[in-house]
C-alpha cells in the first residue's frame, strides 16, 4: 500500500522559498500568480497492514516539525468493487 | 571535569568546537560518537555545527533521534550543560530541548560573515563572564537561522529572559539590517527555563582566537569551564 503524506509550511510562517518561485513565476510570464507555498511529498510504500494511529504520531514526531508545519495523509482510495 | 562534543555525521564543527575548549585551558574535552547512549562520564556536552544527516528532511530533524540524544535530554533535566551550536541549536529545537524551530533564512541564502551580539542574560553556565549589553563579534554560518516560535513562546521567551543573545548593530541596536536572516525578535540564542540548555546560530567556536578575527566566543567557553570548576569544589 502506497500512503503519501504531505508537508506544508504553516500558514502562519514566512515561507521564502515560496516566494522566490512566485516572483520566478511572474518573471516568466505567469504574471496572476498571486501566492506560492512550497512544501514536500512522502511516498511511503507498507507490506503489512499499517498502524494509522501510529503512522500520524510519526508524522507529528518526525516527518513534520508541528511548530512550523502541517501535514495531511492520504491514503489510497478503496478499490471499486 | 569532562566535556563532550558530540559527532554526528556530517557535524563539521566539531574540531572547531574541541580546539575552543581545550584552548581554555588544562581541562578535558572529548569526541562522542552520536550511537553512544550515555553522558554519565561528561559535566557538560556541545552540540556543534555541520549539517548532520545532510539536512535531510529538515535540519536536525534526524540527528534528534540519534541514540546519544535521549541521554542528553535525560541528562539536561537533571541540570548538565548543553550548549548546540548552528546546527546544534536546530538539532535542540527538534529535541523540543528549546521552543521554535529554525527556518530558512528570510534572504534565502547561505549566509557566511561575521556578525554583532547583544548579550541578553548573563545567568546561564556559559554567559555568566559577560556583562549584560556586552557586544560580542563572531561569524554566523547557516542557511537556515530564522529563528521562528508563536506569539505565545516568544512572550514566555522574553518575560522570562530567555532570549540570550541577539543579533544587532556594531553599536548594540536592534535595526532591521542587523537582522543578518529575519529572525522573530533578532534572536540569535535562547535558554530553556532551567536555564542549563543554550543554542545558539552563531559560532564561539570560530572566534576564540585573535588569529581568527575574534576571540570573543572564547568567554563562552571560559565561563561554561569555570561554572563546570566552581560545581566539582561543591
Amino acid at each position: 500500500m502506497k500512503v503519501s503524506v504531505i508537508v506544508m509550511p504553516k500558514q502562519s510562517v514566512l515561507d521564502p522559498q515560496g516566494v522566490a518561485v512566485r516572483n520566478a513565476l511572474k518573471d516568466v510570464g505567469l504574471q496572476s500568480v498571486e501566492n506560492v507555498r512550497v512544501g514536500k511529498l512522502l511516498e511511503l510504500e507498507f507490506a503489512a497492514p499499517l498502524d494509522k494511529q501510529r503512522l500520524d504520531e510519526i508524522c507529528r514526531e518526525l516527518l513534520s516539525n508541528p511548530v512550523i508545519e502541517d501535514y495531511t495523509i492520504q491514503y489510497p482510495s478503496a478499490p471499486k468493487t | 571535569m569532562k566535556i563532550a562534543v558530540v559527532q554526528f555525521p556530517g557535524s563539521n564543527c566539531d574540531q572547531d568546537c574541541l580546539r575552543a575548549l581545550l584552548g581554555v585551558g588544562p581541562i578535558r574535552a572529548e569526541y562522542l560518537w552520536h550511537k553512544e547512549t550515555s553522558v554519565s562520564s561528561f559535566d557538560a556536552v556541545v552540540l556543534p555545527g555541520g549539517f548532520s544527516y545532510g539536512d535531510y528532511l529538515r535540519c536536525g530533524a534526524i540527528a534528534r533521534f540519534s541514540p546519544i540524544m535521549k541521554a542528553i535530554v535525560a541528562a539536561a533535566a537533571d541540570g548538565m550543560p548543553v550548549i548546540g551550536i548552528c546546527n546544534g541549536f536546530q538539532i535542540l529545537c527538534e529535541a523540543g530541548l528549546l521552543p521554535g524551530a529554525l527556518i530558512r533564512n528570510q534572504c534565502l541564502h547561505f549566509i557566511c560573515q561575521p556578525v554583532w551580539l547583544r548579550t541578553e542574560a548573563t545567568d546561564t553556565p556559559f554567559t555568566t563572564k559577560l556583562d549584560k549589553n556586552r557586544l560580542l563579534r563572531m561569524p554566523v554560518a547557516h542557511g537556515e537561522g530564522s529563528y521562528f516560535a508563536d506569539s505565545q513562546t516568544l512572550d514566555a521567551l522574553e518575560s522570562q529572559n530567555r532570549v540570550v543573545f541577539r543579533y544587532t548593530n556594531a553599536s548594540g541596536e536592534t535595526t532591521p539590517e542587523s537582522n543578518p536572516n529575519g529572525s522573530l525578535a533578532h534572536i540569535a540564542g535562547i535558554c530553556n527555563e532551567k536555564r542549563n540548555v543554550l543554542g545558539m546560530m552563531p559560532h564561539p567556536d570560530r572566534a576564540w582566537d585573535r588569529r581568527l578575527g575574534s576571540e570573543d566566543g572564547k568567554l563562552l567557553f571560559e565561563s561554561l569551564v569555570a561554572n563546570l570548576e566552581l560545581a566539582a569544589v561543591r
